[in-house]
């Protein structure tokens, strides 16, 4: 925009065209400017002349007056969606955190008692618990939940029939109602006469305890979380995979690579992006690890599936104690925003 | 289309949304009068949904009656009753029912957060106050002696068993067992006849756990909390706790006779006993009315004894108000209590009218009343049961040796540490009972000290 005819250039380049024009208008109607050449409102234009360049002077002022004027409608289409963001997205979020500095029983006026749920946090043991819970769980979900939906779409992005059946079968873990998954899965896990445990016994290897045990318990949750949740990634990895360019693998493959060799130099360089970003959101999602143990193992057996959330829902709704609860939420929500932060810095740099 | 009319229409239509945007996001309703006439509307909740047809009608009907009798006041029933999970959204937003139903865990807790209204200074309105058993009343008031709600049930834990799978292991129905040794030996029994049969089933989830694990400590002799010098302590790395977590060990790992499931709830136990697959479980009476009308069985299939030892984990459920209802309201709304809930006048006429239509009449709880009024009662029951109330003779003579206690302050917390102590006998064989009970008791111990 910088090659716009403008006579004399303005203190700050304009970027607007519209801006532009505004200015050299300006020009043309004489330093005292008393009257817009494109008529409008006289009340924003009548502002005498405080400096020796009227025009580096005024200009900005009346072009935020106008600009204002000219975008109103914009922003009252946008104010709806403000609006309805403030009250349904930030207003609870607000006051979410500040509920965690609050004993609150709404019943009588919230009590401000300042770090004292925190304090109380900290000295919960569960809570460095469910944090390192929580934690294990993230990283198992990384390693089966990550490379899985990768695989399933490469290989079902080599494929030259019924991928398009295959796919619909991938998803469609996705578009059962947790609950339904859950119950499914509370069959496959039965120590009696559950699925998995009588294919252990037909290849004669000894019956698992898959939630019952404290070692199993965790990775028992993660499979079923990652059969049901990627589907989702498994589509975003094949989408990326269609748009590789076909000569890239013509190419190599005339220079002789292996399969493994074009997965390593082509594929994975190609959607290396599209695996960050699936990696991070991965990672705030299954930080939010809930239905899985609650409906499964109830945080058990000992503790060893107490999840944030799973505290976070007990401190709300078992204990009613929702100043506590918040506590956690804020701590959950500044730890997620990192993450989030990480992720929009990322994508930003990439547009 | 010229600018100026398209920037108009542009205008009118963006107008149009944020309006609407904003009547959508911050529309208030007006509040209801409560009173039109003279007559006092109250809210009301505790009414079965409509998916329990029978239920529903009688309680609709009820209503009427009530409100036939009353003419001031008219009844706003709704379903439900004190869910933790909604119950703070309701305070929060002006939906509490000016008379909600709660579990007896939940008075403590609501009275310490005012968010029940004490109802001390209607209490002279209500016929029949002085004739509730004092235990239970106890339940709804502070340490000043002030009342906040009223028991309307109650239960306490004894052994729910199949007759049938009894017979089958060659034991006596009608001798269930007393001890915990005669529990063991039954449960191994019951769980050598194979087919996936378990001798006995705890929970160990959700809570569930840690409430079961409180009656075990109270049939072994022990307490969950002491209170010394207004301070609370856990009270259960003991003897009694030793000789629970020993018991449940034992069925466990070296009977085999609860079963390779373990994390179960409830609802998992009592379909294990509706489909005929349990021997035996810790439940109160009101449990097997649910497992015959959920699994479609009989009455005559069930048997229930008391739990061995000395003591056992009662509770219950009532009815508190809305902190703030008006007085007008509170009264209105304690007659309804009194009127459904407490009357031992209106016993012979709801029960004739009930045990034609399936509901139970005959078992051995809700035990509400003390003296005069539970004889009342009990006549009348006896005279128009419709369960076998023989299988319930085991529970019923039994009872009196064994002491009622109700459950620890701060009870849900407890439970979830004590939920904890369950899974690890449960789940680990090589689990050191000594120190999961030592863990579990500090840990207890800081929930303990939030008591006031």
């Amino acid at each position: 925009m910088s090659a716009l005819p403008t006579p004399a250039a303005p203190a700050r380049r304009p970027r607007h065209p519209r801006r532009a024009r505004r200015l050299r208008d300006l020009r043309r109607t004489g330093a005292t400017g008393d009257k817009p050449a494109t008529g409008g409102n006289p009340a924003t234009g009548e502002n005498p002349a405080t400096g020796d360049n009227p025009a580096r002077g005024r200009a900005p002022a009346t072009g935020r007056v106008r600009r204002l004027r000219e975008n109103l409608v914009a922003y009252l289409f946008l104010s709806a969606a403000l609006i309805c963001f403030a009250l349904f997205a930030w207003y609870p979020i607000v006051r979410g955190v500040l509920l965690g500095f609050q004993q609150v029983t709404f019943a009588q006026p919230a009590e401000w008692v300042g770090l004292d749920n925190f304090r109380r946090l900290f000295a919960d043991p569960l809570f460095a618990t469910a944090w390192r819970n929580t934690g294990y769980f993230t990283l198992l979900a990384l390693v089966f939940g990550f490379a899985a939906p990768f695989v399933t779409a490469v290989v079902l992005n080599e494929l030259r029939r019924g991928q398009s059946y295959l796919r619909l079968t991938v998803y469609l873990p996705v578009m059962l109602p947790p609950i339904v998954t859950m119950l499914l899965w509370r069959w496959f896990y039965d120590p009696g006469p559950g699925l998995f445990n009588n294919v252990l016994g037909v290849l004669h290897l000894p019956a698992q305890q898959w939630l019952e045990s404290e070692h199993l318990a965790m990775i028992s949750l993660v499979l079923v979380s990652t059969w049901a949740n990627m589907g989702t990634t498994t589509l975003i990895y094949l989408a990326a995979l269609g748009g590789i360019p076909g000569e890239l693998y013509e190419a190599a493959e005339l220079d002789g690579a292996s399969i493994r060799r074009r997965l390593w130099h082509v594929t994975i360089p190609q959607v290396r992006f599209i695996l960050l970003i699936t990696l991070l959101l991965q990672v705030i999602g299954t930080m939010q690890v809930f239905v899985e143990p609650f409906v499964l193992t109830g945080g058990g057996p000992d503790d060893a599936t107490v999840t944030i959330l799973l505290l976070l829902y007990r401190y709300a709704f078992v204990y009613n104690d929702f100043g506590l609860a918040s506590a956690m939420s804020t701590l959950l929500f500044v730890v997620l925003g990192l993450f989030a932060g990480l992720y929009l810095r990322l994508t930003r740099t990439k547009d | 289309m010229d600018g100026i009319t398209r920037r108009r229409a542009l205008l009118l239509a963006t107008t149009l949304v944020a309006g609407l945007a904003l009547t959508a996001c911050g529309g208030t309703p007006a509040p209801a009068g409560d009173k039109a006439g003279g007559v006092v509307t109250i809210t009301v909740n505790g009414m079965p949904a409509t998916t329990q047809a029978a239920d529903r009608k009688d309680f609709e009907e009820l209503v009427k009656q009530f409100e036939a009798a009353h003419p001031k006041i008219k009844i706003d029933a709704r379903e439900g009753q004190m869910d933790p999970k909604t119950f703070a959204a309701k305070v929060a937003g002006g939906q509490l029912e000016d008379v909600y139903y709660v579990y007896f865990t939940d008075p403590a807790g609501l009275i310490q957060r005012k968010q029940g209204a004490d109802i001390t200074p209607y209490l002279a309105d209500v016929p029949y106050l002085s004739d509730i058993r004092l235990e239970l009343q106890k339940v709804f008031k502070d340490k000043e002696g002030k009342t906040y709600g009223l028991p309307t049930g109650n239960y306490s834990m004894g052994l729910v068993y199949n007759r049938e799978l009894f017979r089958k292991a060659g034991l006596d129905p009608d001798k269930p067992p007393t001890t915990w040794e005669e529990v063991r030996a039954a449960a191994k029994r019951i769980s050598e006849l194979g087919e996936d049969t378990v001798g006995y089933a705890d929970y160990s989830k959700n809570n569930q756990g840690g409430w079961h694990l409180t009656s075990w400590l109270y049939s072994m002799g022990g307490e969950v909390a002491t209170e010394e010098n207004g301070k609370w302590k856990a009270a259960f790395d003991s003897d009694a706790g030793r000789k629970a977590l020993q018991a449940l060990h034992d069925m466990r790992w070296t009977d085999k006779s609860m079963g390779t499931r373990q994390l179960l709830e409830i609802g998992d136990v009592q379909k294990m006993m509706g489909s005929g697959k349990l021997g035996m479980y810790m439940a109160g009476p009101d449990n097997i009315p649910t497992i015959v009308k959920q699994f479609e069985r009989k009455y005559e299939e069930f048997g229930l004894a008391a739990l061995p030892g000395t003591a056992t984990l009662g509770g219950g459920d009532g009815f508190m108000f809305n902190p703030k209802a008006t007085p007008e309201k509170i009264k209105a709304g304690l007659q309804w209590v009194q009127w459904k809930y407490l009357n031992p006048d209106r016993e012979e006429e709801n029960v004739t009218k009930f045990s034609g239509l399936g509901v139970p009449i005959g078992l051995p709880q809700p035990n509400l009343f003390a003296g005069a009024a539970q004889q009342k009662i009990q006549a009348v029951h006896a005279a128009h049961a419709n369960v076998p109330q023989e299988n319930y003779k085991p529970f019923v003579d039994r009872s009196p040796q064994v002491e009622v206690k109700v459950e620890p302050p701060n009870a849900q917390q407890l439970y979830t540490v004590l939920d904890g102590v369950m899974q690890s006998v449960l789940t680990k064989e090589d689990a050191d009972l000594g120190k999961l009970l030592k863990e579990a008791a500090a840990r207890a111990d800081t929930i303990l000290a939030t008591v006031k």
